[in-house]
């Protein structure tokens, strides 16, 4: 766990459940603006929006999550990520219900991902961080944002409730 | 600036000497008396001997030692450049391209690989020592070596003072000098700024020599031969007498760079002889090396440039005020022949290609027993370099299957009435804004009933399919489609033409077959320009905006919806007297909102066939900056690419070809008939 001691994470909302990703892939958090919508494309691809003159991909974080649409509100942000997908560097954002903070974890307040979550190929949650009574669930960039399996991360979402119980007791 | 690793530098020299010795020999073969390209051939060697030993090449540099020994044999007249020495030198250039790729990280040499070769070379060398110089009269003017005795030299040698950094060092030449015989060297420093103001690297010596050697002016041109470009060198016989003197300095004024100075006027025969290298060479001169990321990054610049012109120009004629009119036109000119320059620079000439296709047909005819010529045409067709560096595989696999599946035996062409020789011809041309290459043989053709059978037993038609002649030969790009009975060695191991054409359409590009049985078979690919900024049509559909690339569209017609109404069924529309299909961009995307009375039909040509593409307007021409979507859609076949608007929005380039393809492969669901229908559009995947 050495390469999470005193990380800097920047944490969002989807649902109810908080999540953090590593400051470092996040290259910075826009409002929404006009999403291009692709047709024919796999539901938690919102479409493309222009970045500063880019065209970049938007991901549905919800959608890929396998929770239900909601209206985007005036709190909904695009977190823009900077990632490397199969070996080449790929600009694209996160949409998510709101973004709140910027905190640093230590080593000793993340816990190793929950033996749930190990079962899944790639990784996809690198530990569980506590602050107080909230549950942080940070997040891999890369394996979220590369892999196709990604839905499953619902059913994590899902658990974390009873994982949470039974921590605090 | 950073100053380029020199043994990056050499690496990439080397591998520009390589293509170029392997250019020279391929030509070789066809000249009588080849001595200038023999000279060209040593010199390259020579430099890569020399360069090698200094950045620590050293294996390198020891390998190409022996082949220019034997080459300067053949220089020298002593030995014949026969066809078995042509392909020993051929052999040792690859050999010496395996020795550089171990040095970056490659695998390793096979061992004793390289000591057949020297081994080989030296039965060249010794071969020579009985026998009678053949062509030494042709070239003694160009092999003055007095071995009557000693001569001396004055030599004024002033660096190009980047020479460094290119990865030259003068002492290690002066060394060079100093081991031809009795040398006195003085170095001039006036040039030597004070310490504050010296840049590291920097060459600011300059250096006279008096040379007392049995060696000719040659030998010591050689040594300055990678130190030329930019430094001064003058080389002068000192009170030299009779013949020798005249010899070498016609001899200088025969080296094409042109920096040496000559002291007596040029005799006209060699000059003469060296015209057209000297011309190559002169240009060769003015070029500039660029990393092509650099250049990437300026055609990025651009396209954002162009993206940026276009958002003002849209705000200008908001505003409308002449002020500000005036200034953005011109603004607007001059972006447009910026981005024109800039896409310039990046459009790099076919014929590189070319040359690794003719070692290819080379080695494989040598291989199978053929004897085949092959015919380039149009090598100076200019490309988009992102485009060139991507149809070199497919074009590979299209010479490769005209070598082993279209060109027959000699003994079979003799038998078929035709020359012993096959030809391949391979030609470039720019038609509009395509780049049409044709490969064509003289070879078998195709057997349009083979390729039937063959597909009827892959499943791939119904026995009872009817097609026409050119149906049957689009088969071939059927996935799982080989013509070969067996696959030879030559052929690729698995790959398809399938692969072929999903490279090529990949690239915005098409390919079509024409073949007649026993008289050959015509591969044309079509291919654009850049993919970096095209001219597109802006359409718009719903309140969402979309790019049909221009060079499909042929024109616009309109779709009333009385009309449509009409012919609900058939989804095609009359055009002078031709029955169009066409498809409802508005239903396949799923847009509801404010549907027009008047639609436009954008009809598209799309390889051999024309489809209309149903759009609520029709907004004119845009100059598209194409971005890539990303590989997060690339399941997503109907659009090809992202473009940014004048007003910030995203607007998406329509893939024509994939958009048919995914309407038919929706029709044709569970419907095999549709499939066995049309194999040309399930070819076009």
């Amino acid at each position: 766990m050495n390469s999470l001691v005193a990380t800097q994470y920047i944490t969002f909302k989807i649902g109810d459940e908080l999540f953090a990703i590593d400051v470092v892939s996040v290259r910075e958090v826009l409002e929404l603006s006009l999403i291009t919508r692709i047709p024919d494309a796999p539901a938690h691809l919102r479409g493309m929006v222009n970045v500063r003159g880019e065209a970049i991909p938007v991901v549905d974080l919800r959608a890929k999550f396998g929770l239900p649409p909601i209206p985007d509100s005036v709190h909904t942000r695009i977190v823009v990520l900077e990632i490397e997908v199969e070996g080449q560097r790929s600009v694209l954002g996160g949409i998510a219900d709101s973004v709140h903070e910027v905190i640093d974890f230590e080593a000793d307040m993340i816990s190793p991902p929950p033996r749930f979550a190990t079962r899944w190929k790639g990784d996809l949650i690198k530990g569980v961080a506590r602050r107080g009574e909230e549950l942080i669930i940070i997040l891999s960039t890369d394996a979220v944002f590369s892999g196709n399996d990604v839905e499953e991360i619902g059913a994590a979402v899902a658990q974390t409730g009873s994982l949470d119980g039974a921590g605090s007791h | 600036m950073s100053t380029p690793n020199p043994s990056i530098t050499f690496l990439h020299e080397a591998e520009d000497l390589l293509v170029q010795i392997e250019e020279i020999i391929l030509e070789i073969h066809s000249q009588d008396a080849p001595s200038e390209p023999v000279n060209q051939l040593f010199r390259a060697f020579h430099t890569i001997k020399g360069s090698g030993a200094m950045f620590g090449f050293d294996a390198v540099a020891e390998f190409t030692h022996h082949v220019e020994s034997v080459l300067d044999k053949v220089r020298e007249g002593e030995i014949p450049f026969s066809d078995e020495l042509s392909e020993l030198v051929l052999a040792s250039k690859d050999q010496i391209k395996k020795l550089l790729d171990v040095s970056q990280g490659g695998d390793p040499v096979e061992p004793g690989s390289s000591e057949r070769i020297i081994a080989a070379l030296s039965e060249f060398s010794k071969g020579s020592a009985g026998a009678p110089p053949p062509v030494a009269a042709a070239s003694a003017h160009r092999s003055p070596a007095p071995a009557s005795g000693h001569q001396q030299f004055s030599i004024r040698f002033k660096p190009n003072p980047e020479m460094m950094a290119f990865g030259t060092n003068p002492v290690s030449l002066l060394n060079e000098l100093r081991g031809l015989g009795e040398c006195t060297v003085s170095a001039n420093h006036q040039d030597v700024p004070t310490l504050a103001d010296i840049v590291r690297d920097r060459c600011y010596l300059s250096w006279d020599i008096q040379l007392f050697t049995t060696a000719g002016i040659n030998a010591i041109r050689d040594v300055f031969i990678f130190a030329e470009d930019g430094s001064q060198i003058d080389i002068e016989a000192v009170g030299a007498p009779e013949p020798a003197s005249a010899d070498s300095s016609a001899n200088i004024s025969a080296v094409p760079k042109g920096q040496e100075k000559t002291l007596t006027p040029a005799k006209a025969e060699p000059a003469a002889k060296d015209s057209s290298s000297s011309k190559k060479a002169s240009s060769n001169n003015s070029l500039v090396r660029v990393p092509s990321d650099k250049l990437d990054r300026l055609v990025t610049l651009v396209g954002e440039l162009v993206m940026n012109q276009s958002r003002l120009s849209q705000v200008a004629s908001r505003v409308d005020l002449a002020d500000v009119t005036a200034p953005v036109e011109e603004i607007e000119r001059l972006v447009s022949e910026l981005r024109d320059n800039v896409l310039g620079i990046r459009m790099t000439p076919i014929g590189m290609a070319f040359n690794r296709l003719k070692r290819l047909v080379h080695d494989l005819s040598g291989e199978l027993g053929k004897q085949i010529d092959l015919i380039t045409e149009g090598a100076e067709t200019e490309l988009d370099k992102t485009v060139l560096d991507q149809i070199g595989d497919p074009l590979v696999h299209l010479i490769r299957n005209s070598v082993d599946h279209g060109i027959e035996s000699a003994d079979d062409r003799e038998l078929h009435g035709k020359q012993r020789r096959g030809r391949i011809r391979l030609a470039a041309a720019h038609v509009g804004s395509h780049v049409v290459i044709t490969i064509e043989d003289d070879g078998r053709g195709l057997d349009p009933d083979k390729i039937r059978a063959k597909a009827i037993s892959k499943n791939l038609i119904a026995p009872d399919a009817q097609l026409s002649e050119k149906e049957i030969f689009n088969l071939i790009f059927l996935p799982g489609f080989s013509t070969a009975a067996q696959v030879t060695s030559v052929s690729g191991r698995g790959v398809g033409m399938d692969v072929v054409k999903r490279q090529i359409d990949s690239l915005r590009g098409t390919v079509s077959l024409a073949s007649q049985l026993g008289g050959g078979t015509t591969t044309t690919l079509t291919l654009p320009l850049t993919l970096a900024i095209i001219d597109g049509l802006l359409v718009e559909i719903g309140s969402d905006q979309f790019i049909v690339p221009m060079a499909l569209v042929t024109e616009n017609v309109e779709l009333h919806k009385a009309d449509r109404a009409r012919n609900n069924s058939r989804n095609a529309v009359a055009v002078r007297g031709d029955l169009i299909p066409y498809v409802r961009l508005r239903s396949l995307f799923q847009v509801s909102e404010g549907e027009p009375d008047i639609e436009k039909i954008v009809i598209a040509q799309q390889g051999e066939q024309r489809v209309g593409l149903v759009v609520d307007r029709v907004l004119g021409s845009h100059q598209t900056v194409i971005q890539s979507i990303g590989r997060f859609y690339r399941e997503v076949e109907i659009v090809s690419g992202a473009t940014i608007m004048g007003d910030g929005r995203v607007a998406l380039i329509l893939d024509v070809a994939g958009l048919v393809h995914s309407v038919r492969h929706g029709a044709a669901h569970g419907t095999h008939a549709a499939n066995q229908h049309s194999p040309e559009e399930t070819a076009r995947r």
